[in-house]
Order: structure tokens, then C-alpha cells, then sequence
């Protein structure tokens, strides 16, 4: 938790790793091209103290991230994202049961996500069924650039997908994170495209799609998007760094999100390792929308920012929040989104 | 002979579609030189930034320099992305996309791609231009008739920017706004065709101020000054 000028702030921190992303784990450039990728993302958008080397970036120790994360860090729960890229990495870069075993490590800290990949056809539902049994899910990121073998990605409208999806809902894992990358197949299609989530979003409404750095590079399809369909979500993850280098581009960002999605559907992630949440916690509960542009945008009230850290969050993965963090549902102080508020609870199977 | 201050302004009309800005500006032309042939040696925020986009960006580069006078043909490369063997032999050899990427089934152009962000940049323009008009005391509700013409004696430069954009786009309209089949607004619908082009501008310049930034991390330049 945070607490700053009298006000509490409960942290659900929905986008954190526990990868190794080491040369040992290395299988070939794209491995090393990926975790140097995200190693430049790190090095441009972290304040100075923050930055780490490259060699710490690559396999960092478990107690290093509890500290980060929780003595530093504010962050109350941590959803732990699993990322396998086993095309890449020996060992994968993050897999379910790596993730599941350090949380079990540290009780009542991290929410483990699985994962599954619509190309593993049947075999992949059984695993999946098993991964629910051992993990008891509650949500999976799914990684739609993700290579295997000569498949350069896949979509969420395929109709494998839609068998995972409907494993999902009878499985009770609602919470569907969706990050976009840049090369999915066919690659002459826009590869941050997210006209499938559209798609799923609307065969699926009993799921809810967290769409992971709200759809950036393409933030104006997202929002056009998430306007239509009440079950999307946007993560935070990617665009809260730039409240350091470019605040006015945050204000923006934040601005359009609250104004398209309204302040129910705005989730925090660090993306751990890549940023820590004790700057952007810090930075963000300082935050305001520059006075040249309230006018468009309005202010971020205390309320606003506690539903965006925290929970929001909570609300999708059942966590109990303390009464003094809480916020009354109404009023919305961010005044009426164009999209409609979340699905009513009445819709849970 | 040609120069490579001639290479450079070659390079400076060729654009990145999706952040609508020149390559030259956006830092991606690492070197240029001028030797047996002419070489344009080119870079990227990402290893692994869309080879769709890549691919164009370079094949571009290499139409603009070929279209100089006597400059033959140029040895226009990519450095140092996933795919740079893939894009620069097919785009030396005036392959197409879909051939160098063996791509099986889907459709082998690119223009449809392009085609979208051309729209985009569009948009995000008459969404600039419509901010200067108000800025000059222009009525909200008579943006929807306002003519180009009349617009840039108001707004010089975004209107410019609008005609330019709407050229490349392949969309005819006399009118200061228009939608992307060219046909106008009405008082009812341009308010919110407006808000939703303001997202547009706001995202094209966030991606392009991020790429901007990621470049200078991973080549170690100099930091163009925050917005």
C-alpha cells in the first residue's frame, strides 16, 4: 500500500515477470534480440537511479524482485504474467510452473497467471486443464506474436482460439490479457492490430480481455474498440513510464483512456523488471493533468487513481480490499465514458 | 555528380508511414556515402520493429536515390533487425514482400497497409488544422463548410499539411474536412469524427516521440528534448 497526503492507496500491480533472459538461456539472435529490446524500453523510460545493467537485467534473483516489488515497492498483490517463448529460451523466458513456484515461495503476494497457445490444438487443452489443477487460474496472458516453429504468431479469432476461450469459461478463468507484438503472421497485415480481440470480446462476453499498454502502438483502435465492447480492459504497462520522459504524453494517454473507457477499466502494471513500482506509484499518485489541458481532459481525483492502481484489479480477480482503500462505485469522477462501464457481475457463470 | 547532400534531400521525402514523419528526421538514416555506387545505410528503434514496415521504408529509400539523376543503382540496406538479410536482398533484387518472406496465402502488397496509415495521417492533420482554424476564431459549427482554400489563409501550414496528406491519400475533396471517402461532414456528425481524430493525432505522435526515444537508447544518441 500507499499512502500520501492522507489519502490510502491499495496496489494491484497486474503485469509483472520472473523471466531469465540470460545468454546461458539463449537459444538463438531472436532470444537475445528480444530481452536487448526490452533492455532498450528499460534504459529509455527508467529515471536514472532505476537503471539497471544489462547483465542485471537479463536474470535478476528472486530476492531482488520480492524487494522491488514489496518492500519498496507499495505493490500490495503482483499478478505474475507467464511468457514461455520456448522458440527463444532453453527453459522458456517465464513459464506457469516457474512463476507458480516462487509464489508459493512468498504466500498472499503474487496472483499466478498461466498461458496457452491455440497451435498446441487438443494435447494444449488437456495442459491447460492441468495447469488450471495445480495453479487454480484466474487469468492468463496470451501472447499472440509468440513464434513456433514456422507460425510467426496466430489471432484470438482463430477458431482454435475460440476452443481455448470456451475452456477458459467453463474452466472459471476470466481474466484474458492480451498482448500485441510486432510479428505476427501473415506479416504484411498491421501486426498491433486489435480487431481479434474485437472479435473474441464479443463471442466471449462472460471473459473479460485486459488489453496489455492499451493496445500502443495503436491506441486509437483500442479505444475505438473497448467504446464497442464493455469486457475490454486496457494495462497500463508501457504507457505509465512515460509519466518520467514525456508527462505530457502521459497526460494524453490518460486523458484519452478515461475519456473512451472511463476510470473502471484503467489497470496499473509495472511490467516488472522492465520499470518498478515504487516510481511509477510514486509518480503517478503525484501526477496531474497539466492546466492547459484540463480543460479537455479534466483532473485525476484521489478516487480516480486509487481504482486505476489497485482496484480495478481486484474487482476482476476477486481480491478482498481493506474498507479505508476502498472507493464508493459512484460518482465516476471522470465524468461518462463514450464506452459503456463493465459488464454487470450478474453476468459471472 | 551527385553529392550526398543530394542523397540526403532524397531521403527527407521519404516517410515512415505510420508515424508520418520523414526518415530523415526521424534519425533512421544512419550513413550515407558516396563511392562506386551510392550506399544508404539505415536503422531502426527495435530489432524487431514490423517488417512490413520495414520493408517499405526501405524500398522507398532505394526508389528515392534511384530516381536521382545518373545514380544508378544504389546499395540501400537495413542494419541490424531480425530480418535485415531478407529485406535488403529481396529489396535489391526490385523483389516484392510477399516472394522474400515466402509468404503462403496471404495477399503479396503492401498498398492496403499503406493505404491505412495514409488515412490515419490524414485524420490526425485535419484534426491539427481544425485546431488552428478555432485558435483563429473560426465557429465550431462552420468547420464543416470551410474550404481548403480559405482555411489556408487562416492556417497556412496545417492546411498545407492537409492537402499534402490528402494527396498521397488518393482523397479528392475542395472542403477543409472530409472523411476518407472524401465526402463532408454535417454539424452532427463532425464533433464526434473530430474527438475521435484527436486520438489519432495524439497516438501518431506518441509512437513517433517513443520510436524516437528507443532509437537514441539503443544507438546511443544524443536526447532530443522531452514534450
Amino acid at each position: 500500500m500507499y499512502r500520501k497526503d492522507g489519502q490510502g492507496y491499495f496496489i494491484v500491480d497486474g503485469h509483472t515477470h520472473f523471466w531469465d533472459g540470460s545468454p546461458a538461456n539463449q537459444i538463438n539472435r531472436y532470444g537475445e534480440g528480444f530481452i536487448k529490446c526490452f533492455y532498450d524500453y528499460h534504459a529509455n523510460l527508467s529515471p536514472a537511479e532505476y537503471k539497471w545493467t544489462l547483465e542485471e537485467f537479463e536474470r535478476y534473483p528472486e530476492e531482488r524482485m520480492i524487494h522491488d516489488l514489496f518492500e519498496v515497492g507499495y505493490d500490495d498483490l503482483a499478478i505474475l504474467q507467464s511468457t514461455y517463448l520456448t522458440d527463444w529460451y532453453v527453459n522458456g523466458f517465464n513459464t506457469t510452473d516457474q512463476n507458480g513456484e516462487m509464489a508459493e515461495r512468498h504466500p498472499g503476494r503474487f496472483i499466478v497467471n498461466g498461458r496457452w497457445d491455440p497451435r498446441d490444438g487438443e494435447a494444449g487443452l488437456v495442459k491447460l486443464e492441468r495447469l488450471h489443477e495445480r495453479w487454480q487460474l484466474k487469468g492468463v496472458k496470451l501472447y499472440t506474436a509468440e513464434w513456433k516453429g514456422d507460425s510467426k504468431g496466430w489471432k484470438l479469432s482463430d477458431p482454435w482460439a475460440y476452443r481455448y476461450l470456451e475452456k477458459c469459461l467453463e474452466l472459471g478463468i476470466r481474466n484474458i490479457h492480451v498482448h500485441k507484438g510486432p510479428t505476427v503472421y501473415p506479416m504484411n497485415r498491421d501486426a498491433f492490430d486489435v480487431a481479434d480481440v474485437d472479435d473474441a470480446a464479443t463471442a466471449f462476453p462472460g471473459l473479460r480481455f485486459i488489453v496489455e499498454h492499451v493496445g500502443l502502438p495503436r491506441l486509437e483502435d483500442f479505444c475505438w474498440i473497448a467504446t464497442q465492447e464493455p469486457n475490454v480492459y486496457g494495462g497500463l504497462a508501457v504507457a505509465m513510464p512515460f509519466i518520467h520522459t514525456r508527462p505530457r504524453y502521459f497526460a494524453q494517454i490518460i486523458g484519452e483512456l478515461l475519456y473512451w473507457l472511463g476510470e473502471n477499466r484503467i489497470l496499473f502494471g509495472s511490467d516488472y523488471a522492465i520499470w518498478q513500482p515504487k516510481w511509477l506509484v510514486e509518480r503517478f499518485v503525484d501526477f496531474q493533468i497539466p492546466e492547459d489541458m484540463q480543460g479537455e481532459y479534466g483532473v485525476l481525483t484521489p478516487a480516480i487513481k486509487k481504482k486505476i492502481l489497485g482496484l480495478n484489479a481486484a474487482r476482476l480477480y476477486d481480491v478482498k480490499v481493506p474498507g479505508e482503500f476502498d472507493v464508493p462505485d459512484e460518482p465516476a469522477d471522470s465524468g461518462p465514458a463514450i464506452g459503456s462501464a463493465p459488464e454487470p457481475e450478474a453476468a459471472t457463470p | 555528380m551527385i553529392t550526398r547532400g543530394d542523397v540526403w534531400a532524397a531521403l527527407s521525402e521519404v516517410r515512415d508511414p505510420e508515424l508520418d514523419r520523414p526518415i530523415t528526421d526521424l534519425g533512421f538514416v544512419a550513413a550515407v556515402t558516396i563511392g562506386d555506387r551510392i550506399r544508404v545505410e539505415l536503422r531502426l528503434p527495435t530489432y524487431f520493429c514490423a517488417p512490413n514496415f520495414a520493408w517499405l521504408m526501405v524500398a522507398d529509400a532505394r526508389d528515392a536515390v534511384a530516381a536521382l539523376p545518373g545514380a544508378g543503382r544504389p546499395d540501400v540496406v537495413l542494419l541490424e533487425h531480425f530480418v535485415s538479410a531478407e529485406i535488403n536482398e529481396g529489396v535489391a533484387a526490385v523483389s516484392d514482400f510477399a516472394a522474400s518472406f515466402d509468404a503462403d496465402g496471404f495477399d503479396p502488397d503492401l498498398a492496403s497497409l499503406r493505404a491505412v496509415f495514409e488515412r490515419k495521417a490524414h485524420l490526425a492533420a485535419q484534426e491539427r488544422l481544425a485546431r488552428a482554424l478555432r485558435a483563429a476564431g473560426v465557429p465550431a459549427d462552420l468547420l464543416p463548410t470551410v474550404r481548403l482554400s480559405e482555411a489556408a489563409a487562416l492556417a497556412r501550414e496545417a492546411a498545407e499539411a492537409v492537402a499534402r496528406r490528402r494527396e498521397r491519400a488518393g482523397i479528392r475533396s475542395e472542403l477543409a474536412f472530409c472523411d476518407d471517402e472524401g465526402r463532408a461532414l454535417t454539424a452532427a456528425t463532425m464533433p464526434g469524427w473530430l474527438r475521435f481524430a484527436q486520438t489519432v493525432r495524439v497516438s501518431i505522435d506518441g509512437n513517433a516521440g517513443f520510436c524516437r526515444g528507443l532509437l537514441e537508447t539503443r544507438y546511443g544518441l544524443a536526447r532530443a528534448a522531452p514534450t
